[in-house]
């Protein structure tokens, strides 16, 4: 069983096991996507602590308790201590919202904005996650609720608080992995819980 | 010393959803051409990919980039039953107008127009947004892919019930959530490390 199998509860054998098993190579690569992104061969530019705190806090963001025990555990496994992993809890809590929102380039889409919070980790929580996980929180946050908002500062912050240009794209296809990876595993939960 | 973001070029930013090609332009630095190893080229997979800033962007990491792409393609081009291709790019289209995406939007619904022979209808979406009428069958998927798209997730049984009832079987199904769910990945992406340009 993979991470999605094991987090939906799909049996060997089972209807959604057979549906998985018609798209293979989606499967596998799927697994070898998480594989790259918290098992990966060679550190780079991002720890293991820093991936499973922010996956911790991207999966709790979407209000995926299951999926966020498991990444959870990761984070204790990477030995972060637990004023780190209180942290991330408090982080996770604070910047809960609702998406996807944001603006357009002005315009026609103008109509269509709908703005919402930025959010921030405040000054005791930056102390306790430190410069490069607060700014990468904050940028998070917007990968996750709003995106559209996405813009060059934000990028800038973290290369300001200390994240390469390398580690930035490791970090942006985590987050953007798991907005895939909880989405597939509530839908098909949802799925077979209808058949 | 610290690196810095780049600063696009002077260009046209695109701001309605449209089927015409746009170009995408990176906010931190791609690697060039001329550093690309035999590993970032495997990752491209596809070696014309060399030529996009995009992919040359995600080769930084090459492993995440490979599992990524192969994760797509078979999500969207395994022809073994399921959901005909044209559907499964407009939930891609979808996703990509629920989340704001122009860029992703514009590829996908292309595909969506050519494949289903629906132009118009893409169209309507593309300007309406998810709320558009395009027929009961097309409106469950949207809608099933715009639900897919909420944060937190907002797709229940209704969803499910919805589409059997437009005629998707489970296989189908499983195809609009692995769409929708992979363009929330895409989105992310495309969305913040550049920004789309009109060409020409």
């Amino acid at each position: 069983m993979d991470v999605i199998d094991s987090l939906v509860g799909i049996a060997p054998g089972s209807a959604l096991d057979a549906i998985r098993a018609r798209r293979p190579d989606a499967r596998t690569h799927a697994q070898a996507s998480w594989r790259a992104l918290f098992a990966p061969t060679e550190p780079g530019d991002v720890s293991a602590a820093e991936r499973y705190a922010a996956a911790v806090f991207v999966v709790a963001l979407h209000g995926e308790a299951a999926t966020a025990d498991f990444y959870r555990q990761g984070l204790a496994g990477t030995g972060a201590g637990s004023a780190l992993c209180a942290a991330v809890e408090t982080a996770a809590a604070e910047a809960a919202g609702q998406g996807p929102y944001g603006r357009y380039p002005a315009g026609p889409l103008s109509a269509e904005d709908s703005p919402g919070p930025s959010w921030q980790p405040g000054a005791v929580l930056q102390a306790a996650l430190g410069p490069r996980l607060a700014a990468a929180f904050a940028h998070l946050h917007m990968l996750v609720f709003h995106p559209r908002d996405a813009d060059l500062a934000s990028l800038q912050s973290l290369l300001d608080a200390g994240w390469s240009t390398t580690g930035i794209v490791t970090l942006s296809q985590l987050a953007a992995f798991l907005a895939f990876q909880v989405r597939v595993v509530s839908g098909l939960r949802t799925l077979a819980a209808v058949s | 010393m610290p690196e810095t973001v780049l600063t696009p070029p002077d260009h046209i930013v695109p701001v309605v959803f449209t089927r015409d090609q746009l170009d995408w332009l990176a906010w931190i630095e791609p690697l060039a051409e001329a550093e690309l190893t035999e590993r970032h080229r495997t990752a491209l997979i596809d070696a014309a990919r060399a030529k996009s800033p995009y992919f040359r962007l995600l080769a930084r990491d090459p492993d995440a980039l490979e599992a990524r792409t192969r994760t797509d393609k078979d999500i969207f081009y395994n022809p073994d039953a399921g959901l005909p291709r044209a559907e499964r790019e407009l939930a891609a289209a979808a996703t990509s107008r629920a989340n704001g995406c122009i860029y992703c939007a514009s590829v996908h619904a292309r595909f969506s127009a050519t494949y289903s022979k629906r132009p118009e209808d893409v169209q309507r979406l593309l300007d309406q947004g998810v709320g558009a009428d395009l027929g009961e069958r097309w409106n469950a998927i949207v809608a099933a892919a715009a639900a897919l798209t909420a944060t937190p997730i907002g797709f229940g049984a209704a969803h499910v019930q919805r589409l059997r009832q437009a005629g998707l079987d489970d296989l189908a199904i499983a195809d609009v959530i692995q769409a929708a769910a992979f363009f929330n990945w895409a989105n992310r992406l495309m969305l913040s490390l550049g920004e789309p340009a009109a060409t020409g």
